[in-house]
């Protein structure tokens, strides 16, 4: 945590949005306050402690691999940006 | 009888108890309230989407069990659903332009399990968009005004909830917790506001914000309200792998008018002289009531804490990065078109996320990348232990905590413009929510804002061990039948659909 600069445009690109100039500006400043912020961590001695993914205990549940009902499919794709047939519509992502 | 507009400023139980006797219809009951929704609405906006239809709906089928001789615990109770709970046919937009004509395809648990009780589902509510603020200024789709003060925020993320309840637009509100998204609000609107344990109620049908900490609660003008309504949601559900298996006992017989044998925890970190003199002697006279009520008092120390904002503010974006890759702009929700499906991607995502929204998913991102994964999620999470640990230790010697529930009363629109002021706004509600402990906030009293002429509500924080649910409620209680805080205001109905 010694270098609390971001790279935003980096960030961005890996999640996926599109940003201006003046958002990479903006936001390149105030995440790199909060990274300041956060930095307080440091001073705990977290050298011999297990990392808590959940609080409550919980474990593993299976159930059968049965097929079961499920949503409605002309209901799901109705809800679709763009479908075509039984099928989402997607960009071309193949053979550019 | 007509459902008269006093019935409507009555508990959830007495509406109840008023359908399941017959001395009014549910569909009297839902037809005012949706009169009340219509002449308050534009002075509070606490909904996005009124359901008229489907609640006048959903009533004639509770009349029809009533008259068929069946007793609903929540029959013709006036519900409002935080519009990030999905009910099949209902727009369900969290607040969100990436899902502003999202219809869902399928009912949450939640909301499946109030209609089941009685409950009449009047409309979805604002909140900051996907649950991430404390003010409700994060939905991208309308204002909600505090019906204490109409200048001033309701609360977040549930404000829409808690508005709705305060001005007797629904006798139960649904609201969601990550980290404080419930108790804030109710604080800010004078009402009840209660976050289970973690796990307790299904997050079946609730859009994912930060799935380890996320977890459904009401909003409710009466503590015995909240206990209705947990009773009805609370348990294991199939669709929910991290709803916990653990029975449930009911919570309502279990409400109490005393404090009689418990220990009643005071945190030392969380001394109320930081909140300036009103609100120090407010929380000391808090204290001292549920010492009369029999409770003994004493000081805890929860030293981690401080650390709390800090550790959420990594956990709960990095969470957020990852559920919020969902909305890509392909199966549902908003599409931009690109230039290639990336573009397609990029520019969906820039149009359809809001500020806060993208600051989160960046920070998430970032603290997930390559790199800095150990040094701010891995040691966040180890801090979230340190937390949790604080808290095991605290109850080693008390059976609840109290403490303030936000450190300040609502604030003006516009007063939270830096990120991380709005981000401290949850610094005494978040460190329960990182070890998942029940929690709520009970009005305590009325404090007068230096830039106001309006007596604004703020809210007393009590929070139990994991899964005390009974114990935490029964207290919660105690104390507001003893202190009645609710009513030393009247209520603003009248003005507010003057």
């Amino acid at each position: 945590m010694s270098d609390p600069i971001i790279d935003i445009r980096y960030v961005a690109k890996l999640a996926q949005i599109a940003l201006t100039d003046e958002e990479i500006e903006r936001f390149g400043a105030q995440l790199g306050d909060l990274l300041q912020h956060v930095a307080a961590l440091e001073r705990l001695d977290t050298e011999r402690v297990a990392a808590t993914a959940q609080v409550v205990e919980s474990r593993n549940i299976l159930r059968d691999d049965v097929a079961r009902p499920s949503l409605d499919r002309e209901t799901v794709l109705a809800q679709a940006p763009q479908r075509q047939g039984k099928f989402f519509r997607v960009p071309r992502i193949i053979g550019e | 009888m007509p459902a008269s507009n006093e019935l409507l400023e009555r508990s959830a139980a007495e509406i109840a108890a008023a359908v399941n006797e017959r001395r009014v219809s549910a569909a009297e009951v839902t037809r005012a309230t949706l009169e009340r929704v219509v002449a308050t609405e534009p002075n509070v906006g606490a909904y996005l989407t009124v359901l008229a239809e489907a609640a006048l709906a959903e009533a004639a089928s509770v009349d029809r069990r009533v008259a068929q001789g069946e007793r609903l615990p929540l029959a013709g109770v006036p519900l409002a659903v935080k519009d990030n709970m999905c009910l099949t046919g209902s727009r369900t937009t969290c607040g969100s332009k990436i899902l502003e004509q999202w219809i869902a395809p399928y009912t949450s648990t939640a909301v499946a399990r109030m209609l089941a009780a009685g409950a009449i589902p009047i409309g979805k509510t604002n909140c900051d968009e996907f649950a991430m603020g404390s003010s409700c200024e994060n939905s991208a789709l309308g204002i909600t005004r505090n019906p204490y003060d109409l200048l001033r925020v309701p609360g977040g993320s549930s404000g829409g909830s808690a508005a709705a309840v305060a001005a007797f637009e629904a006798a139960i509100g649904l609201g969601s917790d990550t980290g404080g998204s419930i108790r804030e609000p109710g604080a800010f609107c004078g009402v009840v506001g209660f976050k289970p344990t973690y796990g307790r109620v299904s997050r079946y049908g609730l859009i994912a914000f930060a799935s380890s900490l996320d977890q459904i609660g009401p909003l409710t003008r009466t503590v015995e309200d909240a206990a209705l309504t947990y009773d009805a949601m609370a348990g294991f559900d199939p669709m929910d792998a991290t709803s916990v298996q653990e029975p449930v006992e009911p919570a309502a017989p279990a409400l109490r008018d005393d404090l009689h044998g418990l220990r009643v925890g005071i945190v030392r970190e969380f001394d109320p002289g930081a909140l300036g003199g009103a609100m120090d002697a407010l929380y000391r006279a808090a204290y001292a009531g549920l010492e009369r009520l029999g409770a003994e008092l004493v000081e805890v120390s929860l030293p981690t804490a401080e650390y709390g904002v800090a550790t959420y503010y990594l956990i709960a974006p990095a969470e957020c990065s990852s559920n919020l890759a969902r909305f890509d702009g392909v199966r549902y929700g908003l599409r931009v078109a690109g230039r290639d499906v990336r573009g397609m991607y990029d520019a969906t995502r820039a149009a359809g996320f809001g500020e806060e929204v993208k600051r989160r998913i960046l920070i998430g991102t970032h603290a997930l990348s390559s790199g800095y994964y150990d040094a701010y999620y891995v040691r966040a999470q180890k801090a979230r232990t340190l937390i949790a640990d604080d808290f095991r230790g605290a109850f080693a010697s008390c059976d609840l905590i109290a403490c303030p529930a936000a450190s300040c009363p609502a604030f003006r629109f516009g007063a939270k413009s830096d990120p991380y002021s709005m981000y401290l706004m949850d610094y005494y509600t978040i460190p329960m929510s990182l070890a998942g402990l029940p929690a709520i906030s009970v009005p305590c009293g009325w404090v007068q804002p230096p830039d106001g002429n309006e007596p604004l509500p703020i809210g007393l924080q009590l929070c139990g061990p994991l899964f005390a649910e009974r114990l935490l409620l029964g207290a919660a209680h105690a104390y507001e039948r003893a202190t009645n805080h609710r009513a030393t205001h009247a209520p603003l109905a009248q003005r507010l659909t003057a």
